[in-house]
């Protein structure tokens, strides 16, 4: 336990010092958000109808970019390689290190989708169902795509590679959320959309730790 | 007491063998020597020891422990110094020390940490952040962790000379000296000769052409 | 008999296995696929709705049923390959990911055909085309993560864990994709291969079938077989096997190299330490 505490705060001292960083993706998801209005004109009922689809690709986006500091700085100074030989089993590292970064990256995306919200003409209901689903989402996206950053954590160039793998497997998640939000603009339930995100979510999050645990040893061999 | 015991282990990579029907058993107060050139494989070789590698072919155990079966089980008392230091550069000498002490359940305090660090030579160094230090500093910082888990059992050093001065050589060698003599074991790599006065086994590894 | 089934993760009894199985396949391909696809695009009855333009199913609903089968067989070799640590299971995993690509190719490609004459466009985003471009993507992303990695047997460990990862994603996605198409295009377009066939077009599609899976097998196996040679080339084996001067002094742990290959020492060596 005090181990995986000493993990969680280090990582978050790692972040702070590194927040502009941090910054970067953020920026980014802004950026895309507002290239939309540009490319397809300022109609407001256009854009509230293509606003839930537009806030998620781009926050998958903006997540697969921050996604590769997850273990990059650990497996080049060799602290991961610390973390495998450490009394605590990496899978409950990993845990925790997945939960931080995920934390550090939805934390200001939230902050900001009021925002995004406005720009995109956004209705009250359809901002309640975008955040919901961002919240049981975005965890999603951290665990499952910590897979693949782990996978390409030793490469060079292993950035658009990593989005190559990880958006095929992000697209059930992007059909069910814009879908929710599609139905919240229509005022009717999107429960179902809402529990088969959460069945996504407690299914990655059961598996993944050892996957990505083993992803992380094949990448040091 | 056995501490380490490697059975047939064979290493591959890139598919060429670097080298086959490895034996070696170790039992306290051992110190094993690795030789070979450049690429002969001793890096490989000692991560394959500690369970940091997957091998080709082989078993390998550490205090009773299968290494690749339950990796941090057979850790425990093991402490493991690779080319990569294993140290944050953003964090403190301090910070990084006192998490890798959380990490592996050691019982310490910044006093303590403080008083290692100034035994090597770091004093006034200890609450800047590591990248501002030179390589050997960074080293030392790293060394740090020798000194730190008193009830490891079992050392192995990949090349643990390197970027330090001639003092503090002969500093790291008399502490495994001490080491050795109260029943610890060592696999080690150099490059340069070791001037322990101790005795030792040699493996050395050929580079096959 | 596990004793006999493990004896398959050597490459020498797996190139043996291959050579057996070559021809049995290249047999079966062939003939089905010549009385397949000759009875299917020639002599099966005109579809009362779509005329004769259906027919292009013969090719399109075999490619896309074994492109994914091929996904799976890749997936069931990478769990091999990691759980026994079987290097053959590596190589399959290599030899049939093209060949899957290629098969989905193929249904993406004679989709669209299909698409023309029934919607009069090139492209439409139904539940099956869309699946079957996501698999694509699948495919190219194992592709993609093995060929990056230069230790082969860490890239098919990796590739590996894609490959997994995937497939346990082609149900999610396959449903996902139905449901989103049901929602945005109403329940009267997705009807392709829903309806009952008769028999006269449903054995020739069998035979396809068939026919189109022993061609994949074939050709995997020949590729396998490639794949073995490649990555075993400094083995004994290998060099008795195929014999020649340049393999004359091939030994274990080592081999004297012709010139190609010291060049690739030397950047090993250079690579810095091991």
């Amino acid at each position: 336990m005090v181990a995986l505490k000493a993990v969680f705060l280090k990582d978050l001292a790692l972040a702070y010092r590194q927040r502009a960083e941090l910054m970067q993706p953020l920026m980014f998801f802004v950026l895309v958000i507002t290239l939309f209005p540009l490319a397809v004109g300022p109609n407001l009922e256009t854009l509230q109808r293509i606003g839930g689809g537009v806030i998620w690709v781009a926050a998958i986006l903006s997540l697969l970019l921050g996604m590769e500091r997850m273990f990059r700085d650990d497996f080049a100074d060799g602290s991961l390689e610390q973390y495998i030989l450490s009394p605590t089993p990496l899978y409950m590292i990993v845990v925790v290190k997945v939960f931080t970064h995920w934390l550090m990256h939805i934390v200001p995306l939230f902050l900001i989708s009021p925002l995004l919200a406005v720009f995109l003409n956004l209705t009250m209901d359809m901002y309640v169902a975008l955040m919901l689903t961002l919240l049981l989402g975005t965890p999603l996206i951290s665990f499952v795509g910590a897979i693949g950053v782990a996978l390409t954590v030793g490469l060079h160039r292993g950035g658009v590679l990593l989005a190559l793998l990880l958006i095929p497997i992000f697209i059930p998640l992007l059909i069910f959320a814009t879908s929710a939000i599609e139905s919240a603009s229509m005022l009717l339930p999107y429960h179902p959309q809402l529990a088969i995100i959460a069945a996504l979510l407690l299914f990655s999050v059961a598996l993944s730790p050892m996957a990505i645990a083993y992803s992380l040893k094949v990448s040091q061999n | 007491m056995r501490v380490l015991l490697a059975q047939q282990v064979a290493c591959e990579k890139s598919d060429r063998q670097l080298f086959s029907d490895i034996n070696i058993e170790l039992h306290s107060g051992q110190l094993l020597y690795v030789t070979g050139e450049n690429g002969a494989g001793k890096t490989s070789l000692l991560r394959i020891l500690v369970g940091l590698s997957q091998p080709a072919a082989g078993y390998v155990e550490i205090n009773g422990h299968d290494c690749h079966k339950v990796v941090h089980g057979a850790s425990e008392r093991l402490l493991y110094f690779g080319h990569k230091q294993g140290i944050s550069q953003l964090l403190t000498a301090t910070e990084n020390l006192r998490f890798w002490c959380q990490q592996h359940a050691i019982d310490t305090n910044d006093e303590a940490i403080h008083a290692k660090l100034a035994e090597l030579g770091l004093t006034g160094l200890e609450d800047i952040a590591v990248k501002n230090l030179s390589a050997g500093q960074q080293r030392r910082v790293a060394l740090a962790k020798l000194w730190l888990k008193t009830d490891a059992n079992i050392w192995v050093l990949d090349e643990p000379f390197t970027a330090l001065d001639v003092h503090l050589i002969a500093e790291l060698e008399s502490k495994m000296k001490v080491f050795l003599n109260a029943g610890g074991a060592i696999v080690m790599t150099s490059h340069q000769v070791l001037n322990i006065d101790y005795p030792m086994s040699n493996l050395h590894l050929e580079y096959s052409w | 008999m596990w004793k006999w089934i493990n004896s398959f993760a050597k490459p020498e009894k797996a190139y043996w296995l291959c050579d057996v199985l070559q021809n049995w396949f290249a047999v079966v391909a062939i003939a089905s696929l010549s009385v397949g696809l000759v009875w299917g695009l020639g002599f099966a009855p005109s579809d009362y709705q779509q005329g004769d333009s259906y027919r292009i199913i013969y090719i399109h609903v075999p490619s896309a049923i074994l492109a994914m089968g091929a996904y799976v067989a890749m997936a069931i070799a990478a769990l091999v390959g990691i759980v026994w640590q079987w290097r053959t299971a590596y190589m399959f995993m290599v030899a049939i990911a093209p060949v899957g690509a290629v098969m989905t190719l193929i249904s993406l490609f004679t989709g669209s055909l299909w698409g023309k004459p029934m919607w009069g466009t090139w492209w439409f985003w139904d539940a099956r085309l869309t699946s079957q471009l996501i698999l694509l993507f699948l495919y190219l992303g194992v592709i993609s993560l093995y060929t990056a990695f230069e230790d082969k047997q860490q890239a098919g460990k990796a590739a590996g864990v894609m490959a997994m990862v995937g497939v346990i994603n082609i149900p999610i996605i396959h449903f996902s994709v139905e449901w989103w198409n049901t929602l945005h295009q109403g329940a009267s377009i997705t009807k392709i291969g829903k309806p009952s066939i008769a028999l006269e077009m449903y054995v020739p599609l069998l035979v396809c079938i068939l026919g189109f899976a022993a061609f994949i097998g074939w050709v995997t196996i020949i590729r396998m077989k490639n794949e073995i040679i490649l990555r075993d080339l400094h083995r004994p084996w290998v060099a008795k096997r195929f014999g020649g001067a340049e393999f004359a002094s091939v030994d274990v742990g080592g081999a004297k190299l012709s010139d190609a290959e010291n060049n690739d020492k030397q950047s090993l060596k250079s690579g810095g330490n091991d």
